[in-house]
């Protein structure tokens, strides 16, 4: 193939298979220095973000904080017409629907839920959609619900396993939208049309029949994609010709996806460096100044904040807010040893300070203990102003993913456009070990969840007794689990396929069928208490055990204490085992999250006292974090506990929650910064996986006295000094606040 | 092992494993229990006792701190503190012995009120910085403030400037007792006679250790003192001629 609009390129394979790791590694330009060279926002930026803070201030005053939907209009990848904030102002254009921050229906996924999102937001469908929906057209819920079996459902209604992607998008596919940049729609439709000769095979099997069917909806897709650009003037079915062309034709493929998927997390990919080499083409041409170069960018990353989904009220508390995840992940080090910072990674960063601190996109630095000091010292130092950055271990993924993955969601890697993932959710194991002390009867309402096994009897909780339970119960619930996941992902794959983000991936691509666990930190607990101290049993009239007593002391997660982090490891080996003994859906590969993000306060609710002391309805620890308050050793000690945890286990991410005062992080401005970077080094050489760094300023302080569980382990320090900022009075909490922020310990 | 035998055991109060302001870096701070002193103002209260805290040996401490070797090195280090440490003087001489072996930076945080021993010498040798926390100029206030006076300290002090051990010189600032102008000034003088001293650090008070106390059933007696702020902080700066 050639193209006009690839001149200046250096060629390559690229050329002439659909290959854009190798187009990046040919013709990027590694970026070793500091943010000198970075340009403020422009006036027309200032402009447009002014006009968009306005409509984010109508969004707020809203019912229920949803400015407007369009009930009537059935979301698709070309179904509206084309929508702008101000026409004349934006370098970068495209909305979901025909106005900013109107929320499109998505009923593929199923009916009920936008009658229900719309009804909490004092909406109602339209009719005709109404009947299309329930009378005509079958929905993935529908599906699934249409072949749960009864097991399945008393696990699902107990809470053992939770947040079940059966009746809302499963999101975490990352479509490669850098392809409708580089080769043009036509390309990536030929591509696809050859693929489809490859399945023309003299074997009908029901496999060759659903890929057939599916890479004729990507060929759809892709054909949609172009209508929708062309609503907007775009005529994308060529390469893109400039740098501006390049973030545009990639943000419309990234916009077909969230038109047609209300996806849990609609992720944006590893896009950075490759729009760089159209950056630097321009630049070196002399066909675009820095400052335009950043607010192209600029431009670009508002739409990624414009991004919203119609959801119910409940989805949004299980996840605090209205999160999309537009998760874009930054840095990391190729595996020829040379960086892919380049410097359009600072401008995007950059976006943090020009438009201001926001948590979409999901800025997400790819770490290496190699990465440039330049690029270290600026995303520490935004880190530290904003709170708005996490970070991943790239020494640890390269190992397996290579240097072109991309983070979906939180810490779900995979690799660009040659993998996708089943998302699961995740199983409740501290529910799961109280199910074993009670026989699979729920501790909370006494009902038989599971099928009857021995319950404990004795008084005290003997450790081999429970872990020979607590294993008989995982082997359990991993049972129903992949079962739940199978039936889940058949009905996403049939009534809700996601073809425009597939339709940017290859045809061999590698499925994961991504578990995940909740409450690890708890059962780790209660196993080194019933290990290491005495527990007692108290039971209701009914024999259920309801309650715990702890005699004595013993060793707690997340103060590198191997007797209890051993116990931790053990448990996810054991149950990730465990899941890999079923068949899973298109034989996808099992893997494993220790990621809650903010729904451990609702799996807590819904679980019973638990044998390590912790109450009934107390928050679980955020994804790996210890118990809140358990740790009693500082940062550090958290952060080597939790870096035990495998990833060879845990594939699919392990998270880590870090909160901490500016002052904790050293006493000067500099000083936080070495420190920082320093700790992310260290934490990462322990190949822990994840962290997402707080540093908190006043309104978070503020927050953390309200809701003290979603800050764990937030500790206050001045010289010589540690206290666990939630175990102070609230006037001390005041005093601290008004001291940390203000006086600059 | 006998947990009489000093120079394996240490009576610890805690440890901090990420420590950013005591010393240069990241630090392992090793909280040690017991103190001689009688501070009005200390903010660890439950230190002091030194029936307290518990027993942990030589090897058990090593294996802690070199576990966090990631993350000390290569600007941070180990700090003790307490307590007061010089009262573990033989495990410390242990303990630092060991650290140096691996490279690792020590720093002690101290008063200073000890005699000056041969095992004392011995580990301010093995130490690489001395943060010392001037309790008062003054030698009557001093006394009436911690209930000793300062002579041990500032003889301490001028051992550490005559024999080119790094100092951090600390000054607690407390509204009322330690910010007058005249003794700040005299503490001038005392550091500028010193030639080792690489940083004076302003403590402002907090009366946020006064919990501890009242958990102790103790009456905190600088009740009604007011926190020193940040203007009484660069005041007190000013004086010292310091930025």
């Amino acid at each position: 193939m050639k193209f006009e609009q690839w001149n200046g390129f250096t060629l390559g394979d690229w050329q002439d298979e659909i290959n854009v790791r190798e187009f990046i590694q040919k013709n990027y330009t590694p970026y070793e220095g500091d943010s000198s060279f970075l340009a403020g926002a422009t006036e027309k930026t200032k402009k447009l973000w002014d006009e968009v803070l306005e409509l984010y201030q109508k969004e707020h005053d809203s019912e229920g904080g949803v400015l407007d939907i369009d009930t009537k209009t059935v979301s698709t990848v070309s179904s509206h017409e084309a929508g702008y904030i101000d026409k004349d102002l934006e370098d970068i254009v495209g909305l979901q629907t025909d106005a900013p921050l109107k929320r499109a229906i998505m009923p593929f996924g199923g009916i009920r839920i936008v009658e229900k999102s719309c009804e909490a937001y004092g909406r109602k469908v339209d009719d005709e959609v109404e009947e299309i929906f329930h009378k005509y057209r079958k929905t993935h819920n529908d599906g699934v619900f249409s072949v749960y079996t009864p097991d399945i459902r008393a696990a699902r209604s107990s809470h053992l396993l939770t947040g079940l992607p059966d009746g809302y998008g499963r999101g975490r596919i990352i479509g490669d939208y850098r392809r409708v940049a580089l080769y043009g729609v036509d390309v990536l439709i030929n591509e696809k049309k050859d693929e489809l000769e490859v399945l023309n095979v003299d074997e009908m099997t029901e496999e060759v029949i659903r890929e057939r069917e599916e890479i004729s909806e990507q060929i759809k897709a892709l054909n949609e994609l172009k209508v929708m650009a062309s609503k907007y003037g775009f005529d994308i079915s060529k390469p893109a010709n400039n740098a501006k062309e390049a973030v545009q034709w990639l943000y419309f493929g990234y916009l077909g996806a969230i038109k047609d998927q209300n996806g849990a997390a609609m992720s944006l990919g590893r896009t950075s460096t490759f729009l760089d080499i159209y950056f630097e083409r321009d630049l070196k041409n002399g066909v675009i100044t820095e400052e335009e170069a950043q607010e192209i960018m600029d431009h670009f990353v508002m739409k990624l904040r414009l991004v919203r989904f119609l959801r119910t009220p409940e989805y949004n508390e299980l996840f605090s807010g209205d999160p999309v995840w537009v998760t874009e992940s930054i840095g990391g080090m190729g595996i020829d040893g040379r960086t892919l910072v380049t410097k359009n990674s600072f401008r995007l960063l950059h976006t943090l300070e020009t438009l201001g601190p926001a948590p979409e996109p999901n800025l997400t630095v790819l770490w290496s203990t190699r990465l440039p000091e330049g690029f270290k010292k600026y995303t520490t130092n935004l880190s530290i102003k904003t709170s708005s950055i996490q970070y991943e271990n790239d020494d640890l993924m390269r190992i397996t993913l290579g240097d072109d993955y991309g983070i979906a969601c939180c810490v779900s890697p995979m690799k660009i456009g040659k993998q996708m993932q089943f998302f699961g959710a995740r199983a409740n194991l501290a529910k799961t070990l109280l199910y074993a002390i009670n026989g699979g009867r729920d501790e909370i309402s006494g009902k038989q969840v599971t099928p009857i096994f021995a319950p404990i009897t004795s008084e005290y909780l003997d450790y081999d007794e429970v872990m020979a339970k607590f294993e008989q119960m995982m082997d359990y619930v991993a049972r129903i689990y992949i079962k739940a996941l199978n039936a889940i992902h058949y009905m996403h794959d049939k009534y809700s396929y996601e073809a425009i983000e597939m339709a940017l991936h290859d045809r061999e691509i590698l499925r994961t069928m991504a578990c995940g666990i909740a409450g690890l930190s708890v059962v780790a607990d209660s196993l080194s208490a019933i290990k290491y101290a005495k527990v007692k049993v108290i039971r209701n009239e009914d024999g259920l055990a309801v309650d715990y007593e702890v005699e004595g002391d013993f060793p707690k997660f997340g103060n590198d204490d191997d007797r209890v982090d051993q116990i931790a490891v053990d448990i996810t080996k054991k149950f990730m085992n465990k899941l890999r003994k079923h068949q899973t859906y298109r034989h996808s590969k099992h893997t494993l999250s220790i990621l809650t993000i903010t729904s451990n306060v609702v799996y807590g609710k819904a679980t019973g006292n638990t044998p390590d002391g912790r109450r009934a309805g107390e928050p679980f620890g955020p994804g790996a974090n210890p118990l809140h308050g358990r740790d009693t050793n500082g940062a550090l000690a958290v952060m080597n506990s939790i870096a035990k945890l495998p990833f060879d286990s845990a594939e699919d991410g392990i998270s880590y929650t870090f909160s901490i005062t500016p002052g904790t992080l050293g006493k000067t401005e500099e000083q936080r910064v070495t420190n920082l970077i320093t700790m992310l080094d260290g934490y990462f050489k322990q190949t822990g996986h994840h962290i997402n760094v707080n540093v908190f300023d006043r309104s978070l302080l503020e927050d953390a006295m309200e809701h003290p569980e979603k800050y764990p382990q937030l500790t206050i320090r001045v010289s010589g000094y540690a206290v666990h900022f939630t175990k102070l009075t609230r006037e001390q909490q005041l005093d601290v606040i008004h001291r940390t922020i203000h006086e600059k310990i | 092992m006998n947990k009489q035998n000093l120079q394996y055991y240490a009576k610890v109060h805690s440890i901090e494993s990420f420590g950013t302001v005591d010393g240069p870096g990241i630090r392992f701070v090793l909280f040690l229990q017991g103190c001689h002193l009688q501070c009005k103002y200390c903010h660890n209260r439950d230190t002091w006792d030194i029936n307290g805290g518990h027993y942990q040996s030589l090897d058990e401490i090593l294996d802690k701190i070199l576990r966090y070797r990631n993350y000390i090195q290569p600007d941070g280090g180990v700090t003790v503190t307490g307590g007061e440490p010089l009262l573990q003087v033989h495990f410390l001489v242990a303990l630092f012995t060991k650290l140096k072996e691996y490279n690792i930076h020590t720093c002690i945080d101290t008063s200073g009120m000890v005699t000056l021993t041969d095992d004392v010498k011995k580990l301010l040798n093995l130490t690489d910085l001395v943060l010392l926390d001037i309790k008062h100029i003054d030698n009557e206030k001093c006394k009436s403030l911690v209930g000793v006076g300062n002579k041990l300290e500032l003889e301490f002090a001028k051992y550490l400037s005559d024999n080119n051990v790094p100092v951090w010189i600390r000054q607690v600032l407390i509204p009322g007792y330690t910010d007058d102008t005249n003794d700040l000034l005299k503490l001038k003088d005392f550091i500028n006679s010193l030639s080792n001293v690489q940083k004076v650090e302003i403590l402002p008070y907090h009366s946020m250790g006064k919990f501890k106390w009242e958990k102790l059933c103790l009456k905190y007696e600088l009740d009604g003192v007011r926190d020193a702020n940040n203007d009484d902080v660069q005041r007190a700066k000013k004086v010292l001629g310091i930025t």
